[in-house]
C-alpha cells in the first residue's frame, strides 16, 4: 500500500490531519478553563448557587475535552521526530527549548492541578480548589504563549545563526521568543479561543432556552456568552487586521495568496471578494472585486502599489486556492460572530435577550463557528507559508524524515481510523452532557454534590473571612 | 568545548531522569490497564480507575517532557531515533490515545459501551507498554545511521531481542500496577493484588535475567563494559542489589505490608534502569552517536537548563501535593466519579 505515493505529501497530510483534530481542543479548553475560573470566582464571591451549578456542568465537559486534547497533543510532540526528522535536527536547537519550556511551565501546571480541579473540591476546600482552577487556566495560557512563539519563529525567524552542522542556533533568545509575528499571533489565537468557547457556551445556553426560557443556568450562561461575543468579536477583527498588516510586512507572499493577487498593481490593488483562483493561468476567474479596496485595507491608501505573485518565482508560491478560500471562510465566520454579538446587544437593550427565538436559533447554529474559524485560520497561515517550514530558510521538502511512503501512509491511515473512532465517541459524550440542562445541585465529575459538603456554607465563610481580613 | 561536554552529560542525566520519572509514574498506571482483565467486577474496576484518575494526566506529561527534552537537548538523537522507532512510536501513541480517553469515556456511557472502553483501556495500555519495551530493545541493539540520518527501514526494530524487552516491560509494569493496588485498595481486591504480585515478581526476575543474558550478545562493547576488569567492581553491585531488593520484596509480600511492595518494585526498576545506563553510556544511539555528538549547541542547553533547575523541583513539589491530596485507600463508595 502507498507505493508510488510522495512521502512528503503524506507527511504533510498527516500533520494537517492530526493538527486540525488537535487544535479544536486547546482552542476550547483555553477558553473554557478561563470561563470555569470566572464561574468559580463568582460563586465564591456571591455565593449564588447558579454559579457552582454552571461550574460543575462545564467542568464535566472540560474533563472530556481536556483528556482528548492531551492524548492528541502527545501525538503532536512526537510527530516532529517521526515525520520531520530533518527539521528536528536543524531547527531543534531553537524550536526544541521553546516546546520544552511549554511542557515545563504549562503542561505540568495544567495536569498537576487538574486532578484537584476535577475531583478535589471536597478534599481541599473551596479556596485551594479555586487556586487549582486558576492554575489550570493560567497553564492553558502559558501553553499558548510558548507554542505560538515557536510557531511564529518558524513563520518569521529572528535572533538566529546557522552553525557548521547546518543547524539553526539561537543568537538572542529574546529575539527568538518575541519574534516579529509572535505578539500578533498570540493575541489573535487567545481571542479566538475565548470566542470559540463563548460560542459553544452560548449555543448550549440557547438550546436550553429554546426549550425552556425560564431556566436559571441557561439564562446566565447565555448572557455571559453573548457579552463575550459582543465585546470580543470586534476586538478580534481589529486584531486580525493588525496581524494581516504584520504578515504583509514579513510574509508578503502569503498575503498575495490570501488576496488572490497574481498580478502586481502599481496603482492600487482591488479587494477580491470571491472568485476561483487558477494557479496555472495565474489569475482569479470570475472575480468579484472592489477596486482600490485591497490597497486601502492593506496600505491604508487607495492608490498604494501592491506587488503580486508575478514578482515571486513559481517554486516559492504557496498553494493559492487553499490559502485564498480558507482565509475567506475565517473572515466570514468572524463577520457572523460580529453580527451575533450586535444582535444580542440589541435584544439585550430591548430587554428580550431571553425571549428572542431567532437570536437563540442563530446562537445555536453558531456553536461550531469558532472551531471552523480556528481551523480555517490555521490552514491559511500554515498553507500560506509554504513551501517552507522555517520561512525562507528551510524548505518543507528538505524537512521530512528519510522514510518511504508506505511507512508514512500506514501511520496516517492508523491515525485516521483511531481518530474517527475516538472523536466520534468523544463528541457523542460531549453532546450527551450538553443535551441535559444544568440543574440545581449539579454534580461535578466527582459525583459529589458540593452543596452537601463544601457548597454554599464555605462560600459564605470565605466571604466573611475575606471581610474580616 | 569542555562546557559542551559537561553540559551534555548533565543533560543526559536530566533526560534519563525524566524518562525514569515517567516509568515510575506511568508504569503502574499502564500496569493497571494490563491487569484490568483480571478484575472483571465493575466495583473493582471503578476503584482501580479511581486510584489513578486524578494523576494519570500528570504522569503522561513526563513522556512529553522526555520527547520534547530530547528534541531540545539532543536534536540529532531525536531526529535519528524517531524514524528508527517509527512503528513502535506510532503504536505507543495509538495505545495511549485509547487508554487516555477511556478514563473519561467509561463514566459517560452505558454498561455495554463501558465494556468496550474497558477493553480499550486494557488494549491501549498493553500496546503502549509493549511498544515502549520494544523501542528500548531496538535502541539497545543499535540502529543504522548514515551521516545525520537514520538509514534503515521501518521494520528494522523487529528482532527477538526487542520482543523480549517488550514482554519484559509488560511484566514489569504489571508488577508495578499490582503493588500499587496493594497500597491503594483493601479487602479482596488487595488480596488478589498480593497473589498477582507473587507471580509477577517471579516473572519479572525471569525477564531481568533473560534481558541481562541477551544484552552482552548484542555487542561486544556491552560484554566489555560489564565484565572486564576493573569495570566489574562497579557493575557487580547491580545484580547483587537486585538480589537484595528481591529478598526484601518477598518478605514484604509475605508479611502483607502496604507500602513496601510498591516502592521495592520501583527499586527493582531503578536497578534495571541503572543497568541500562551502564550498558549505553556514553552513547545515546548505541554504537553510533554519543551524547556529545548529539548535543544541541551550548546556548540551547544553557537556556533550557536554567528553566529545568528552577521548574523541575517546583513540578515535583506540586505533583507530590496532588498525590498527597488523594492519598490513602480508595473505597468504592468514595469514588471520584
Amino acid at each position: 500500500m502507498f507505493e508510488g505515493w510522495d512521502a512528503v505529501v503524506l507527511a504533510r497530510a498527516q500533520f494537517a490531519f492530526t493538527m486540525s483534530f488537535h487544535i479544536v481542543f486547546p482552542a476550547f479548553s483555553i477558553g473554557l478553563a478561563s470561563y470555569l475560573a470566572v464561574l468559580e470566582a463568582l460563586w465564591l464571591w456571591t455565593g449564588r448557587e447558579v454559579f457552582i451549578n454552571l461550574f460543575n456542568y462545564w467542568l464535566k465537559i472540560f474533563a472530556v475535552a481536556f483528556g482528548m486534547g492531551v492524548v492528541s497533543g502527545i501525538v503532536m510532540s512526537y510527530q516532529f521526530g517521526t515525520n520531520w526528522a530533518a527539521f528536528s535536527d536543524k531547527a531543534g536547537p531553537v524550536v526544541g527549548p521553546l516546546m520544552a519550556y511549554e511542557v515545563l511551565t504549562a503542561f505540568f501546571l495544567e495536569s498537576g492541578f487538574l486532578g484537584v480541579m476535577l475531583f478535589g473540591l471536597k478534599r481541599v476546600g473551596p479556596r485551594l480548589h479555586f487556586l487549582a482552577t486558576v492554575m489550570v487556566a493560567i497553564g492553558t495560557l502559558i501553553s499558548a504563549f510558548w507554542i505560538l512563539s515557536s510557531n511564529s519563529w518558524m513563520q518569521t525567524p529572528a535572533g538566529y545563526a546557522v552553525n557548521a552542522d547546518g543547524q539553526f542556533v539561537a543568537a538572542d533568545w529574546l529575539k527568538v521568543i518575541f519574534n516579529p509575528s509572535f505578539p500578533f499571533r498570540l493575541v489573535h489565537m487567545v481571542l479566538a479561543a475565548y470566542l470559540t468557547t463563548a460560542l459553544v457556551v452560548g449555543a448550549v445556553g440557547a438550546y436550553h432556552l429554546l426549550r425552556d426560557r425560564h431556566l436559571a443556568g441557561p439564562r446566565v450562561m447565555f448572557s455571559m456568552a453573548m457579552w463575550m461575543a459582543t465585546l470580543v468579536a470586534p476586538i478580534q477583527i481589529l486584531a486580525g487586521d493588525q496581524h494581516g498588516l504584520n504578515t504583509l510586512e514579513h510574509q508578503p507572499v502569503k498575503i498575495m495568496a490570501m488576496e488572490g493577487h497574481f498580478d502586481s498593481h502599481p496603482n492600487g490593488a482591488p479587494l477580491i471578494l470571491f472568485g476561483l483562483p487558477d494557479e496555472a493561468a495565474a489569475k482569479v476567474k470570475y472575480a468579484i472585486e472592489i477596486p482600490k479596496m485591497g490597497s486601502l485595507i492593506l496600505k491604508h491608501s487607495p492608490n498604494a502599489p501592491l506587488a503580486g505573485l508575478d514578482t515571486v518565482p513559481r517554486e516559492n508560491w504557496p498553494p493559492v486556492p487553499i490559502t485564498f478560500w480558507s482565509f475567506r471562510i475565517m473572515v466570514g465566520m468572524g463577520l457572523l460572530m460580529l453580527a451575533l454579538g450586535l444582535f444580542s446587544l440589541w435584544t439585550r437593550w430591548r430587554g428580550t435577550l431571553y425571549q428572542t427565538r431567532l437570536l437563540h436559533i442563530f446562537a445555536m447554529t453558531m456553536g461550531p463557528a469558532g472551531f471552523i474559524a480556528v481551523i480555517a485560520g490555521w490552514v491559511t497561515t500554515e498553507t500560506g507559508r509554504q513551501p517552507f517550514t522555517v520561512y525562507g530558510l528551510l524548505r518543507t521538502v528538505d524537512s521530512a524524515s528519510p522514510l518511504a511512503a508506505p511507512a508514512v501512509g500506514s501511520s496516517l491511515l492508523a491515525f485516521v481510523i483511531v481518530y474517527f473512532i475516538v472523536y466520534a465517541a468523544g463528541l457523542t459524550y460531549l453532546f450527551r452532557l450538553m443535551a441535559a440542562p444544568p440543574h440545581p445541585g449539579e454534580e461535578g465529575p466527582s459525583g459529589e454534590t458540593p452543596t452537601h459538603a463544601a457548597g454554599i456554607t464555605p462560600a459564605v465563610g470565605v466571604t466573611a473571612h475575606g471581610a474580616a481580613e | 568545548m569542555t562546557g559542551v561536554i559537561e553540559l551534555a552529560t548533565i543533560w543526559a542525566f536530566i533526560i534519563a531522569f525524566a524518562v525514569f520519572v515517567y516509568v515510575v509514574m506511568d508504569g503502574f498506571d499502564l500496569g493497571l490497564g494490563i491487569l484490568y482483565p483480571m478484575f472483571p467486577n465493575k466495583t473493582d474496576r471503578d476503584v482501580i480507575m479511581n486510584s489513578v484518575a486524578p494523576v494519570w494526566d500528570g504522569n503522561e506529561t513526563w513522556l512529553v517532557l522526555g520527547g520534547g527534552g530530547l528534541m531540545a537537548a539532543f536534536p540529532l538523537a531525536y531526529a535519528v531515533l524517531m524514524p528508527a522507532l517509527y512503528t513502535p512510536v506510532i503504536a505507543m501513541l495509538v495505545g495511549l490515545i485509547f487508554r487516555g480517553v477511556a478514563f473519561e469515556f467509561r463514566w459517560r456511557t452505558t454498561q455495554s459501551e463501558r465494556n468496550l472502553w474497558d477493553l480499550a483501556f486494557t488494549g491501549g495500555s498493553l500496546l503502549a507498554t509493549l511498544a515502549q519495551g520494544i523501542a528500548l530493545g531496538a535502541i539497545l541493539q543499535g540502529v543504522h545511521v548514515e551521516g545525520r540520518h537514520y538509514a534503515g527501514g521501518w521494520w528494522d526494530w523487529l528482532t527477538p531481542f526487542s520482543i523480549l524487552t517488550g514482554l519484559a516491560l509488560v511484566i514489569g509494569y504489571a508488577l508495578l500496577g499490582a503493588t500499587w493496588l496493594i497500597m491503594k485498595t483493601e479487602g479482596e481486591l488487595r488480596d488478589k493484588a498480593y497473589r498477582l504480585s507473587w507471580w509477577l515478581l517471579f516473572a519479572m526476575l525471569g525477564a531481568i535475567g533473560a534481558v541481562s543474558i541477551a544484552t552482552p550478545f548484542l555487542h561486544v562493547q556491552y560484554t566489555h563494559r560489564w565484565f572486564s576488569w576493573p569495570n566489574i567492581i562497579f557493575t557487580a553491585p547491580v545484580p547483587i542489589a537486585v538480589a537484595g531488593v528481591t529478598v526484601l520484596l518477598l518478605r514484604s509480600l509475605e508479611n502483607k505490608w502496604d507500602y513496601q511492595p510498591f516502592f521495592l518494585s520501583l527499586a527493582l526498576f531503578a536497578l534495571s534502569y541503572a543497568g541500562l545506563g551502564i550498558s549505553m553510556y556514553p552513547y545515546i544511539v548505541p554504537q553510533s552517536i554519543t551524547i556529545w555528538q548529539a548535543a544541541a549547541p551550548e546556548n540551547s542547553l544553557v537556556f533550557l537548563l536554567i528553566g529545568v533547575s528552577v521548574l523541575i523541583p517546583l513540578i515535583l513539589g506540586y505533583t507530590s501535593w496532588a498525590y498527597w491530596v488523594f492519598r490513602g485507600k480508595v473505597r468504592p463508595e468514595s469514588g471520584y466519579h
